[in-house]
């Protein structure tokens, strides 16, 4: 399997654009729903709030609900994708960000608080540079996912365990992964990738 | 969830007449429980005040001989790493390490954490009677699945956990909250005063009142604070509540202790502080039989009920580990 998606899109076709298109015909049965419905009531749940984003060194103007989460606010305006959620809880750690450099769980902090912060998400990763960061490249390596939904979050989490300090052991390393479910499993493979690039993180 | 208003305010002052002129008014900060228990359709504030742009003084940490301040926005995750935490007071630091996930400890703060509503299912899912979400509708705890249930500090109105861990440091550490936002002004609550039995009013969790807030947590330095320890069991390893666990700091002098301070959490209603076991240790050589007979007194006056009879036990073995981990720690900073 290539482990960049942009080799896909040779294809003309990536997973993501699939997935937009599915997305965008699927919608148009709940817009006219949306048209249909009393204009108070729409009013009510549109009563949106101006917040500018700063995502991966870019800023994204957004008009929001106020009880949109960040988590939402990244992947359904911002359109970055790279985010996943999962339970939207805080129970699984597959919605990880970083905050100022702190990772954070996105799914369980509004939008409109993110405000101010410098948020980074997997797709920031590269915003440096063209190659995979160490972190990734150390998943790839090891084998550390299955299905892969939890692994942006997983990666996120392991980078910062990395720069705080919490990386010194095997045992210091899974307690500081708690926070990040993994329903295939793949946590010796995780801990291998995350021994493998912590020297390599900074 | 309900739509709601947004407000960040950037003083306390500010604050506090904004939550106070405003129905249904919440701080919010870490958001972290918050969020949840919004989404869950359980807390229905109509305003936020985000007070996360408070001046930096109520985000820092202060040390000197005599106490350890904490402003109550600092993050779980820095007072976690904080070298006079962990080397002077390693229960607060213990507590804080083994809460949550390091995630949502970086999002929490102090303030709010102590805060930390009951993860009791019958007070998060709607459907059921809850005193404590509807008062008088009853409780379903009582007679239901009470497995993660309370056998300390219970009432026929409500056996709810209360959940966090820091607590359990702070009262046996006999912390002080310094406060603002009461119709006096500022004021300091002793941290055993803090959260309220649930008795006949099991909605009325705190002593803080509306558009009050807690800005400073005082935790005064004692002999004991170097040598203490948070001891937490739970169903996993890691990233779960508390079953049982036991916050000690002791003060021994020549193989005699002379102070215990001694808190239990996953087990009590509030945060509980086991001064009966504390008296049984006292003066005297602590050793497995006097810890277990601190753990008996701790637990004299247990209600389980059908499903969490299993933490009387489990309390007493959490409480006599701590105590046993404690007074073989080797301690650098004793006085």
């Amino acid at each position: 399997m290539p482990a960049d998606p942009r080799i896909l899109s040779a294809q003309g076709f990536t997973r993501r654009t699939f997935l937009y298109r599915a997305a965008s015909t699927a919608a148009l049965p709940l817009s006219v729903e949306a048209a249909a419905r009393p204009a108070a009531q729409v009013g009510a749940a549109s009563a949106a709030a101006s917040v500018t984003l700063r995502i991966n060194g870019q800023a994204y103007p957004l008009s929001l609900d106020p009880r949109t989460t960040l988590l939402d606010a990244i992947r359904d305006h911002a359109g970055l994708t790279g985010t996943k959620k999962g339970c939207g809880h805080g129970q699984c750690g597959a919605c990880t960000v970083h905050l100022d450099g702190r990772r954070v769980l996105s799914c369980l902090t509004f939008a409109l608080m993110g405000a101010g912060h410098e948020i980074t998400t997997i797709e920031g990763l590269r915003a440096g540079g063209a190659g995979l960061h160490p972190m990734q490249q150390a998943f790839i390596d090891q084998d550390a996912f299955q299905c892969g939904y939890c692994t942006p979050g997983q990666i996120m989490s392991a980078i910062a365990c990395v720069r705080e300090g919490h990386a010194s052991s095997a045992g210091e390393i899974r307690e500081y992964m708690s926070g990040n479910l993994c329903r295939c499993a793949a946590y010796p493979n995780i801990l291998a990738a995350i021994e493998q690039a912590k020297d390599a993180t900074t | 969830m309900e739509r709601f208003a947004y407000q960040r305010e950037a003083s306390v002052e500010g604050a506090v007449s904004a939550a106070r002129e405003t129905a249904a008014a919440q701080f919010v900060a870490g958001a972290t429980n918050l969020v949840d228990y919004m989404a869950l359709g359980l807390l229905r504030p109509r305003t936020l005040v985000d007070i996360n742009t408070l001046p930096e003084r109520y985000a820092r940490i202060d040390s000197n001989d005599a106490r350890l301040r904490f402003g109550a926005l600092v993050r779980m995750g820095e007072a976690e790493d904080h070298p006079v935490v962990r080397t002077r007071y390693p229960v607060i630091q213990q507590a804080l390490a083994l809460a949550a996930s390091r995630q949502i400890r970086n999002m929490a703060t102090l303030g709010g954490n102590v805060l930390q509503r009951t993860r009791c299912e019958y007070f998060r899912g709607s459907g059921f009677a809850c005193n404590k979400r509807v008062p008088g509708s009853g409780c379903e705890a009582l007679d239901g699945v009470n497995r993660a249930h309370a056998v300390l500090g219970t009432s026929e109105n409500c056996i709810a956990t209360y959940a966090g861990d820091l607590a359990q440091a702070l009262i046996a550490l006999d912390a002080t909250v310094e406060t603002a936002g009461a119709a006096a002004g500022a004021r300091r609550i002793p941290f055993a005063q803090l959260h309220h039995l649930p008795g006949a009013t099991p909605h009325i969790e705190t002593a803080l009142a509306r558009g009050e807030l807690i800005t400073y947590i005082d935790v005064p330095a004692g002999p004991w604070t170097s040598r203490s320890r948070y001891v937490k069991v739970r169903d996993r390893d890691s990233y779960q509540f508390a079953l049982a666990s036991a916050a000690v700091a002791l003060h021994v002098e020549g193989g005699v202790v002379r102070a215990a301070r001694i808190a239990l959490g996953g087990v009590a209603t509030v945060p509980w502080r086991a001064h009966e076991a504390e008296a049984v240790l006292t003066g005297q050589r602590l050793d497995e039989a006097l810890a277990s007979r601190a753990a008996e007194a701790a637990f004299a006056g247990a209600q389980p009920r059908r499903h969490n009879a299993f933490k009387v036990p489990l309390g007493k073995r959490t409480l006599v580990r701590a105590l046993l981990e404690t007074q073989a720690m080797s301690v650098a900073h004793e006085t």
